[in-house]
C-alpha cells in the first residue's frame, strides 16, 4: 500500500503533509464503495419513482409524487414525523447542557456514568421499544410504583401512543446527545471562563456570554445527527406507537407502500421525500450555525 | 445557572491556584456541590430506569406468568427451550455474528486507506470528500435503504448473508473513516518523513511506523462498527428473510406479532440479543474510553 506523502515537498499547512497523486488512489475503494452502494441506488431510486406499474418500466410520470399529496392521509404523516422527532430531540438537547456544563471539568465515576448512558445506544431501537412496552406497561413496574405511591389511581397509558415513542426515542437518542455536548463543553480552554470571571463577569453572565456561545456550533451539530435519527424512527413508532394513526411516521408509509403493497416506485417516493425534508431542516440548522457562529465569533472577540 | 467547580473545594488544590477572595470560593463551591447533586439525581433518575428496562425484561424471561404483581409468582426456564424450538438459533447467532463480523472488517479494509488520505492530505476537493463520506450519516437508513433493497432484490440479493453486508456498509464505512481519520492525524508526519529519509519504503515505513501507532484506533472503530451493526435493524430487516434473519430482526418480527407467542418468549430472545450486544460491549470499553475520542476530535 503506498500511503507514504512525498517528503521532497515536507510539510503542508496545518501539520499535513501533501498527497502525491497516487496516494490519492487509496480512496478509491471507499469511493467505489459509496459510490455503488450510496449514489448510485439514490439515482436509481430517483428514476425509479419517477416510474409506475408492477415492473416499473413506463415513461417517467410524477404519478407517485401527485398521488401522495393529493392523499391527506399520507402528506398527515411528514406532520406527524415532525410531531414525534422535533420534541425529543429539543428536550434532549436541551436537558444535556446543564448536565454537561455541570460536568465539563469531569466528574467522580466518569468511566461508569459514560458506560451506562451508552448502554441504550448498545441495546439498539428494537430493544429499547421491547423493553419500554414491558416495563412502562400498564402492569409495569413503573405504573406499580406510580400507584403504590398513590401519584395515580389508574394506570398510566405511557406505552401504544406519542408519549411511548417519546419515551423510546429519548432513551436512544439522549446518551449521544449528551456525550457529544459534554465533549464539546469540557474541550472550551478554561481559560475563556477564567478571564471572564475576572473581567467581572458572573457566572451567570459567563454562561450565557460565553461557554454558551462558543458551544452553540457543537449543539447544532449535535442536533442534527439525533434529528436524523428521530426523524427517520421505524420500530419505535411500530412497537411503542400507534402506527395505524398518531404515530403514523413517514418511514412507516415508505415501507408499507414498498414492502406491504409491493409497490417499490411509490415507497422509494416516499423515502426520497422524507430524504428531502430531513435534510432541508439539517440544512437550515447548518445555515443558521454559521451565521451564530460568526456573531459569537465576534462578541468573543470584543469581549476578551 | 450558578458557577459550579469541578470537584469539591477541599479535595481540590488546583482550585486555590485560581484565586478569588476565600468567601467567593466557598460559595462557589457550595453552588457546585447543589449543580453537582442535581447532576448524580438526574444520572441517577437515567441510571433506575434502564436498569428498571433492562431488569423488566430479564425477569420476564424467567417468569412462569406475570401480570400485574411487583415479581412473578414463580421462576422457570422453558421459554428458553422455547425460543429454541421457535427459531433456529444457531442460525441466528450465526448470521449476526457473521454479517457484523463480516461488514467491519470490509469496512475496515475500505476505510483505513480513505481516513489516511483525509486525514493527511491537502488537495482539492478534500472538503467534499468529506461531506460524501458524511452523508451517508445524514439521512435516515430507509431513505436510502429502500432503493437499495430495491436493487439489491432484482439482483436476486435478497435473503442471503451477502445484500446484507452490502447494505449494511453503507453507513458502517463512512462511520469507520470519520473515526479513524482523527487517530491518523495524531500520528506525528515527522514520524513518516524520518523512516522515510532513513531509507525505509512506503511499504516499510506503512507496516513498521504507521500502522503500530494506530492500532487503538482500529480496535476503537472496529469495535464500535461491530456494536453499531449488531443494533442496526432497519437496513438488515429490508433485505433478511428466514435465511439471512439476524437477532435484531428475529426479535422485531417477534415482538410486531406480539400475541402469537407468550410475552415471556420475545423477553427470552431480548435476554439473548441483550447477552450478545453486552458482551461486545464489554470488549469494547475494556479498550476505549466513550468521551475521549469525541474531545479529541475537538481538541486536535
Amino acid at each position: 500500500m503506498a500511503t507514504v506523502p512525498d517528503t521532497r515537498r515536507g510539510l503542508g499547512p496545518g501539520g499535513r503533509i501533501r498527497v502525491d497523486r497516487g496516494a490519492l488512489l487509496l480512496s478509491l475503494p471507499a469511493l467505489i464503495c459509496v459510490g455503488v452502494l450510496f449514489v448510485f441506488p439514490f439515482l436509481f431510486g430517483i428514476d425509479l419513482s419517477l416510474r409506475t406499474g408492477a415492473r416499473a418500466a413506463g415513461p417517467w410520470t410524477l404519478a407517485n409524487y401527485t398521488q401522495f399529496f393529493g392523499d391527506p392521509d399520507q402528506v398527515n404523516t411528514i406532520w406527524t414525523t415532525f410531531r414525534v422527532a422535533l420534541p425529543v430531540t429539543i428536550f434532549s438537547v436541551a436537558l444535556s447542557v446543564p448536565l454537561a456544563y455541570v460536568m465539563r471539568h469531569g466528574v467522580k465515576y466518569e468511566r461508569l456514568i459514560t458506560s451506562l448512558l451508552i448502554l441504550p445506544i448498545t441495546l439498539g431501537t428494537v430493544m429499547v421499544a421491547q423493553a419500554v412496552l414491558n416495563y412502562f406497561g400498564p402492569v409495569g413496574w413503573v405504573n406499580q410504583v406510580l400507584q403504590a405511591l398513590d401519584l395515580v389511581h389508574e394506570p398510566v397509558r405511557f406505552t401504544h401512543n406519542w408519549l411511548g415513542v417519546e419515551i423510546a426515542l429519548f432513551l436512544n437518542g439522549f446518551p449521544l446527545v449528551f456525550v457529544m455536548i459534554l465533549g464539546y463543553m469540557s474541550g472550551i480552554d478554561p481559560e475563556l471562563e477564567r478571564a471572564s470571571r475576572m473581567l467581572g463577569a458572573g457566572p451567570g453572565q459567563t454562561f450565557w456570554r460565553v461557554l454558551l456561545p462558543v458551544t452553540l456550533p457543537g449543539l447544532a451539530i449535535a442536533f442534527c445527527l439525533s434529528f436524523v435519527a428521530n426523524f427517520g424512527v421505524f420500530p419505535s413508532a411500530t412497537l411503542v406507537g400507534e402506527p395505524e394513526g398518531p404515530t403514523r411516521v413517514i418511514a412507516i408509509a415508505a415501507y408499507d407502500a414498498a414492502f406491504v403493497q409491493y409497490n417499490p416506485p411509490q415507497g422509494t417516493a416516499i423515502a426520497l421525500l422524507m430524504g428531502v425534508i430531513e435534510l432541508a431542516v439539517v440544512g437550515v440548522v447548518l445555515w443558521l450555525r454559521a451565521r451564530t457562529t460568526r456573531t459569537a465569533t465576534i462578541r468573543g472577540g470584543k469581549g476578551a | 445557572m450558578t458557577q459550579l467547580t469541578d470537584r469539591p473545594a477541599a479535595a481540590s488544590p488546583t482550585l486555590q491556584a485560581r484565586g478569588g477572595p476565600a468567601t467567593a470560593r466557598v460559595a462557589r463551591a457550595r453552588s457546585g456541590r447543589w449543580g453537582r447533586v442535581l447532576f448524580y439525581a438526574a444520572i441517577g433518575f437515567f441510571a433506575v430506569n434502564v436498569a428498571g428496562l433492562v431488569g423488566t425484561v430479564l425477569v420476564d424471561s424467567f417468569a412462569t406468568e406475570w401480570f400485574g404483581t411487583w415479581l412473578p409468582p414463580g421462576l422457570t426456564t422453558r421459554w428458553y427451550e422455547y425460543i429454541a424450538a421457535d427459531h433456529d438459533m444457531p442460525l441466528l447467532l450465526f448470521n449476526t455474528f457473521f454479517v457484523a463480523a463480516a461488514t467491519t472488517l470490509i469496512a475496515l479494509l475500505l476505510g483505513f486507506p480513505a481516513a489516511y488520505v483525509l486525514a493527511r492530505g491537502t488537495f482539492r476537493g478534500r472538503g467534499l470528500l468529506a461531506a460524501l463520506y458524511a452523508l451517508p450519516m445524514l439521512v435516515p437508513p430507509l431513505v436510502y435503504g429502500i432503493p437499495l433493497a430495491t436493487l439489491l432484490l432484482r439482483l436476486n440479493l435478497g435473503d442471503t448473508l451477502a445484500g446484507v453486508v452490502l447494505i449494511n456498509l453503507v453507513p458502517i464505512v463512512p462511520f469507520v473513516i470519520l473515526i479513524l481519520a482523527p487517530f491518523i492525524e495524531q500520528v506525528d508526519p515527522s514520524l513518516e518523513a524520518a523512516s522515510r529519509m532513513l531509507g525505509a519504503g512506503r511499504w516499510q515505513t506503512f507496516r513498521r511506523v504507521v500502522l503500530p501507532l494506530v492500532v487503538p484506533g482500529l480496535l476503537t472503530a472496529g469495535l464500535l462498527a461491530v456494536v453499531r451493526t449488531i443494533a442496526m435493524f432497519e437496513l438488515t430487516f429490508l433485505v433478511a428473510e428466514a435465511q439471512s434473519e439476524t437477532l435484531v430482526v428475529a426479535l422485531y418480527n417477534d415482538a410486531f406479532a406480539a400475541g402469537m407467542r407468550p410475552v415471556q418468549a420475545i423477553s427470552a430472545l431480548a435476554v439473548v440479543y441483550m447477552l450478545t450486544t453486552m458482551a461486545l460491549l464489554g470488549i469494547a470499553l475494556f479498550f476505549v474510553k466513550p468521551t475521549q475520542f469525541v474531545v479529541r476530535l475537538k481538541e486536535r
